[in-house]
């Protein structure tokens, strides 16, 4: 480790940054996409609905989201 | 020693005030996205923001100590020097907010700080390995960690909903977005709070009236935590149209792709115990969001600006910290603060009263961009 810069924590900020601040909104959009199929479709009336299992997979993905939240807030309260 | 009890409810009413602008300084960081996408409206986004900073100031106070006794020789530090220290960083706080430019609080508080202590008992006390590692260098590699981060999370998001309705996309980034932008709010009042709250108990330590290492006692932690939470909720509306306007045209999912940029990247950093910028992040994270969107115009002459702006952050306020000692020791003992404390709020109310021609509001805070952070009034309304 160098003293005036901490490469290996900048690699896990690098690393651990990319799966969460851009894994997550990637996650988010694959629920959002399993809901809303088909498309792109201007009229919302005539869009059809997702089938049960998109759902349930959408919803899964939902959770696992909201965990990672979840997981995030821990970090913040692990500090004290 | 009435004296020495003015002077510390002046080095604490300093602190909180500087607390106060961080607020508000700050709010656009979580929610000029949200609040340019229509995702919230400007008030209620305000709102949570504020109830999120002032939940996160008390969900963890481990790092209240480590910012200013890390970075300067913590003996050296007198009330005097912190009372003109937090002058320093709240005067450059207000001029870069009057001027609408989302420069970083944690900066300014560091530099005041700094300037202070040097001009009290000169370079040598100052840790400047500490000071380049901890503070410098992630305050140059952060926005461009954050920018990298959420141009990725937004090609890829745009792709993966390349083929879903502009309708359902909106709906459902719009909610992501309440979500991001609540966490970086959550993580700001949990960080920046917590500085505030060291500064104050360092001073206290300083002072003798609380002894060595100890922790920041409840009420200095409550007030820490009113004063941002309410700093948030008047709003930064300049600094807010700058980074929701200014910059780049959002959209809910650049949005939400930029707020998780920067809540990930303020988080991970959290763990590394560095007092990171979260102006710096969350400014990266929406030119990141700005490149990373097909057909999105960034502007970077703005970008360029700001960037000028935090060069000049820790050494500007770091001058004003030194000059505001210099005045306080100057006329010495407790006259000397009181001065400097009553200099401070009249350039406040100055700021303010000029804030207010023509000012910036919840209004008209989503205007369309027209290069400056002042809306140009429609002419109707221009006469009154």
């Amino acid at each position: 480790m160098n003293a005036w810069i901490n490469l290996g924590a900048l690699a896990k900020i690098v690393v651990v940054g990319l799966l969460t601040g851009a894994g997550l909104p990637a996650l988010f959009a694959c629920a959002l996409w399993l809901l809303n199929p088909l498309g792109p479709s201007t009229e919302d009336a005539a869009r059809p609905t997702a089938g049960p299992a998109r759902r349930a997979l959408a919803g899964l993905i939902f959770a696992l989201v909201l965990a990672a939240i979840g997981w995030g807030i821990s970090v913040i309260v692990d500090r004290s | 020693m009435t004296g020495n009890d003015a002077v510390l409810a002046l080095m604490v009413a300093t602190a909180l005030g500087f607390d106060f602008t961080n607020g508000f300084h700050d709010t656009g960081n979580a929610m000029a996205t949200s609040i340019a996408t229509g995702a919230l409206p400007p008030r209620v986004a305000v709102g949570l923001s504020a109830v999120l900073n002032l939940a996160g100031a008390f969900l963890s106070t481990a790092v209240a100590a480590t910012i200013a006794s890390g970075l300067v020789a913590a003996h050296e530090v007198t009330l005097t020097v912190v009372c003109a220290g937090l002058t320093g960083s709240i005067l450059w706080n207000l001029a870069t907010w009057f001027l609408g430019i989302p420069s970083s609080s944690s900066h300014a508080l560091i530099g005041g700080v700094i300037g202070a202590t040097v001009a009290a008992a000169g370079p040598s006390v100052v840790k400047w390995q500490e000071l380049v590692s901890k503070v410098i260098v992630p305050a140059l590699l952060s926005p461009f960690v954050a920018g990298g981060v959420a141009a990725i999370g937004t090609v890829l998001v745009y792709r993966i909903t390349r083929r879903v309705s502009e309708g359902a996309r909106g709906r459902g980034f719009r909610l992501g977005q309440i979500g991001s932008a609540s966490m970086v709010s959550l993580a700001h009042g949990t960080n920046d709070a917590q500085k505030t709250m060291g500064v104050i108990t360092l001073a206290l330590i300083a002072d003798g009236a609380l002894p060595t290492g100890a922790k920041a006692p409840t009420w200095v932690i409550v007030s820490c935590a009113l004063a941002i939470g309410l700093g948030s909720y008047v709003g930064g509306w300049r600094v807010i149209r700058t980074l929701g306007k200014g910059l780049t045209e959002i959209a809910p999912a650049q949005g939400m792709a930029s707020e998780s940029a920067t809540a990930a990247v303020i988080l991970c950093s959290t763990d590394f115990g560095y007092p990171l910028s979260t102006t710096h992040v969350a400014t990266g994270s929406i030119v990141g969001s700005g490149v990373g969107r097909n057909g999105a115009e960034v502007r970077w002459r703005l970008a360029r600006r700001m960037v000028t702006a935090w060069l000049f952050t820790l050494p500007a306020s770091a001058l004003l910290g030194a000059v505001a000692f210099w005045i306080a020791d100057g006329i010495g003992g407790t006259a000397g603060v009181v001065v400097v404390f009553l200099v401070l709020v009249a350039a406040s109310i100055a700021f303010f009263v000029a804030s207010r021609r023509p000012a910036v509001t919840p209004e008209n805070v989503n205007d369309a961009w027209t290069g400056s952070a002042i809306p140009v009034p429609p002419a109707d309304k221009a006469v009154r």
